[in-house]
């Protein structure tokens, strides 16, 4: 019944090993690979865009191509590169984490992941369709992705209802074995906090991904089917796209950030060499920022017309997200007050992440006053924002898990040299990169133009430096990790990290094909 | 207490699953912009898709028969959990047809018709004419987007539907018991009417549907009125569709004796 490690034989053999996998280890690792792939592609977009506004003027892309590629860049950053690598985490850890064999379905998690190249395939095939890809932005505003959307948009409909089935299944299967597969004796509040994260994420995503997919769904019929959701003439509204996606976009972000929270929380007591500070309230604040997302939608909406009381109402439960958000920063400091501190490469991700993400908390706080958002909705104020929550908040995170797990992994240390250089090149290029984008929204430059007035030259020249300079520590990030996988690197033993705690610690490195075949024991404590 | 895992093989079905999509999806929108291939790539990849569910769900029910898998609490509490989760995500996606029609009503057309918020210009601008109605047979630019001639009649066919629907709640219901009672003869022919009544309500709709193009001039594209009804209905019958044929795969299983008193899920 039980199977050996594959040894497969000729290319054949490798590829069928990777297609048919049933193997949570292995999955997590295609997860990962595509994730990276993408945010390559996704990032090289990105650089294309910091080409074009290095300075005012024209240069690398006329205006029609440069809102395809914005588009673009947001979409395949969220669905292709955040998300999927936030789910190679989730395969690889979460059974480690809670003594389980496999996920509770395998054959299911399989067909999660490759539903993804298939659908990005068809996303990235909008390029060459004639009359030019997508260009309503990654928010896909009615009519601009319905009257007005060039043909292409109908390829992205189908993409983004097959990523919503893929992210559907993995979620339940992510769920069905927090619930059902721990090892006896682990109690749902026993759980590690990074399983705990994934378990509210899972619920988010089952909760909003059908909303999109309904929401794009309707978009198509009023495309080709002559029905009118978003056309006022016939009794819809514009307006209620925007309501409709940001009823899923606000918890995506959430989608996007939780498992970030999950991460930070597992590496920081470890190399403070001290437990979790509050962890049942950590636990309470992720279920509460998860609750409150759910209400919280219209705070991107505050310009686009709502009555008074809707825009008191949603800014005052924005503000509220502050709370539970507070309430994780505060614990994360107190784990490392007085800690037995040392700052291996993880550490330093974990701690880049705490204090970027809270600039992000910040400046959404600012967003979230209504009178004052009217100043700064759809300028650079808000891509700044975003950003440092997304690039500074979940890619830092997601550099700090991989450093702190790819050990567990793949049996080698990665280059501590080459990680701390990574580490200081991307913090400071982030927040060249960023930074003045705060100061460029608030004097007034509108956000997705392709071109601007004269007096935001300086600010933009530095954003474009530190584009360049970020996107070449990422190389170096995967010169690194291609050495650790080829086995470089020191040789790692099962503890890894001296005072890691938790179960995927008390397994070899690398991790064996099948782990905890028999459920392991827990410690009574903790 | 130490439990030997079932470790699943390797699969070659997800990959079908992800080609049949593919092929759907292309077939799909290439039908759309006319391309003549389209329906024919649709076509193929939908029968893919049902041969591949076909086969995925075969070889769970053999692999659980053949390891006695149902007897293993964790993977029976795991079936139940993503089935109810499953049903939570269809659910969500309901409630966006439901907030539609939600906010069309409540929202939208008071706004268009100067209700709310008090002395709001919009409507003087925009179609002053415009009165909110519901059911709504004048749109808002009625050039534009022509609405329904009339609305559907709630009890006429609707009623009856839901009273075919109620009532097939309690038949599958009373098949059960008689799988809990080993009354074999009773939940086969509980299971059937129940199948009848599913078909029976999708004969109706047919009706109701024809009824409504040709009589009523309520289409799919007949203003919000006929949006919001073809939408929600019709993904209401896609489910009962699926349903019914799930409901055929459960009786052949008990004709062939899969079921037995103990709790089950597969
Ligand atoms: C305390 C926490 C946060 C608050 C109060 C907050 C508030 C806001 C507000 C009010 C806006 C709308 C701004 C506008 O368009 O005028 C916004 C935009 C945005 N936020 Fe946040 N935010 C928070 C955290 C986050 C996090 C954690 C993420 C992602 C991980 C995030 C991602 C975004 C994105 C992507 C947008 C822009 C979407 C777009 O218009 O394209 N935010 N935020
Ligand atoms: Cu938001």
């Amino acid at each position: 019944m039980s199977h050996e490690h594959p040894s497969p034989n000729g290319i054949l053999g490798h590829i069928q090993r990777w297609v048919f996998t049933t193997n949570h280890k292995d999955i997590g690792t295609l997860y990962l690979i595509f994730g990276f792939s993408m945010f390559f592609i996704a990032g090289f977009m990105s650089l294309m865009i910091r080409a074009q506004l290095v300075q005012p003027g024209m240069q690398l892309l006329d205006p029609a191509t440069y809102n395809v590629v914005i588009t673009m860049h947001g979409l395949t950053m969220i669905f292709g590169a955040l998300m999927p690598i936030l789910a190679g985490f989730a395969n690889w850890q979460i059974p480690l984490a809670i003594g389980a064999p496999d996920m509770a379905f395998p054959r299911l998690n399989n067909w999660s992941f490759w539903l993804l190249p298939f659908a990005f395939t068809i996303a990235m095939s909008t390029l060459f369709v004639e009359g030019g890809g997508p260009n309503a932005g990654w928010t896909l505003y009615a009519p601009l992705s319905t009257n007005y959307g060039p043909p292409s948009m109908d390829y992205l409909i189908v993409s983004i209802h097959m990523l919503g089935i893929s992210s559907i299944l993995a979620a339940i299967n992510i769920i069905a074995t927090l619930l059902n597969c721990r090892t006896p004796g682990m109690s749902l509040m026993k759980m590690p906090i990074f399983a705990w994260s994934w378990m509210v994420t899972a619920f988010l995503l089952i909760a909003v991904m059908p909303v999109l997919a309904g929401t794009v769904t309707m978009m198509l019929t009023d495309r080709h089917f002559g029905t009118s959701f978003f056309n006022v003439a016939g009794g819809g509204d514009p307006l209620l796209f925007q309501h409709l996606f940001w009823f899923f976009g606000h918890p995506e972000v959430y989608i996007l950030i939780l498992p970030a929270f999950g991460i930070i929380s597992e590496i920081v007591p470890t190399f403070s060499r001290k437990p979790l500070f509050g962890r049942t309230s950590m636990i309470y604040a992720i279920i509460c920022i998860a609750v409150l997302s759910f209400v919280v939608w219209a705070h991107h909406m505050f310009t686009a017309g709502m009555l008074l009381s809707t825009m008191i109402f949603f800014m005052y439960t924005t503000m509220l997200v502050s709370v539970p958000t507070g309430i994780k920063v505060f614990n994360w400091v107190a784990t490392m007050y007085k800690g037995a501190l040392t700052f291996e490469t993880p550490m330093l991700f974990a701690i880049g992440f705490i204090s970027m993400f809270t600039l992000g908390g910040l400046t959404g706080l600012m967003l979230a006053i209504a009178p004052a958002d009217f100043q700064y909705q759809d300028t650079y104020f808000v891509v700044g924002h975003f950003h440092y929550a997304l690039v500074a908040g979940t890619l830092l995170s997601m550099f700090a898990g991989i450093y702190y797990w790819v050990p567990k992994w793949t049996g080698y240390y990665y280059s501590e040299r080459l990680g701390k250089l990574h580490f200081w090149l991307s913090l400071i290029s982030v927040n060249i990169t960023f930074m003045p984008m705060h100061f460029l929204g608030l004097a007034g430059m509108p956000r997705r133009i392709p071109d601007y007035g004269l007096q935001f030259a300086d600010f933009n020249a530095w954003c474009t430096l530190g584009a360049f300079m970020f996107g070449f520590a990422q190389l170096i990030f995967a010169y690194n990790m291609i050495q650790t996988m080829r086995g470089k690197g020191q040789k790692a033993s099962g503890q890894v990290w001296e005072a890691a705690q938790g179960l995927e610690w008390s397994v070899e490195s690398p991790a064996p094909y099948h782990t905890f075949t028999t459920p392991p024991q827990i410690k009574s404590e903790t | 207490m130490p439990r030997t895992t079932y470790v699943v093989p390797p699969t070659y079905l997800p990959l079908i699953g992800c080609a049949a999509l593919f092929c759907l999806a292309i077939g799909f929108v290439s039908w759309l912009h006319q391309l003549h291939y389209g329906p024919y790539l649709a076509i193929t990849g939908f029968g893919l898709l049902l041969l591949m569910m076909f086969d995925w769900f075969r070889t769970v029910i053999h692999e659980v028969r053949a390891y006695q898998l149902d007897d293993d609490p964790v993977i029976d509490h795991s079936y139940r959990w993503s089935m109810g989760w499953f049903i939570f995500s269809e659910v969500m996606f309901f409630s966006v047809f439901f907030g539609t029609l939600f906010f069309i009503r409540v929202f939208i057309l008071p706004y268009l018709s100067g209700a709310i918020p008090e002395g709001t210009m919009t409507h003087f601008i925009l179609w002053p004419d415009f009165k909110n109605i519901w059911p709504l047979l004048k749109t808002p630019d009625p050039q534009a987007i022509a609405g329904p001639k009339a609305a559907m009649e709630a009890w006429g066919i609707p009623a009856f539907n839901t009273l075919v629907l109620l009532t097939s709640g309690v038949t599958i219901t009373i098949a059960h018991w008689g799988i809990f009672k080993k009354k074999i003869k009773q939940a086969v022919l509980f299971q059937t009417l129940t199948i009848l009544l599913g078909i029976l309500f999708l004969y109706l709709q047919v009706q109701e549907y024809a009824e409504a193009y040709h009589h009523l001039g309520l289409t799919l594209g007949a203003g919000a009125y006929g949006n919001t009804f073809f939408m929600l209905t019709g993904f209401h019958g896609f489910h009962v569709t699926l349903g019914t044929l799930m409901l055929m795969v459960i009786l052949y299983r008990m004709l062939k004796g899969h079921f037995t008193p103990k709790p089950f899920c597969i």
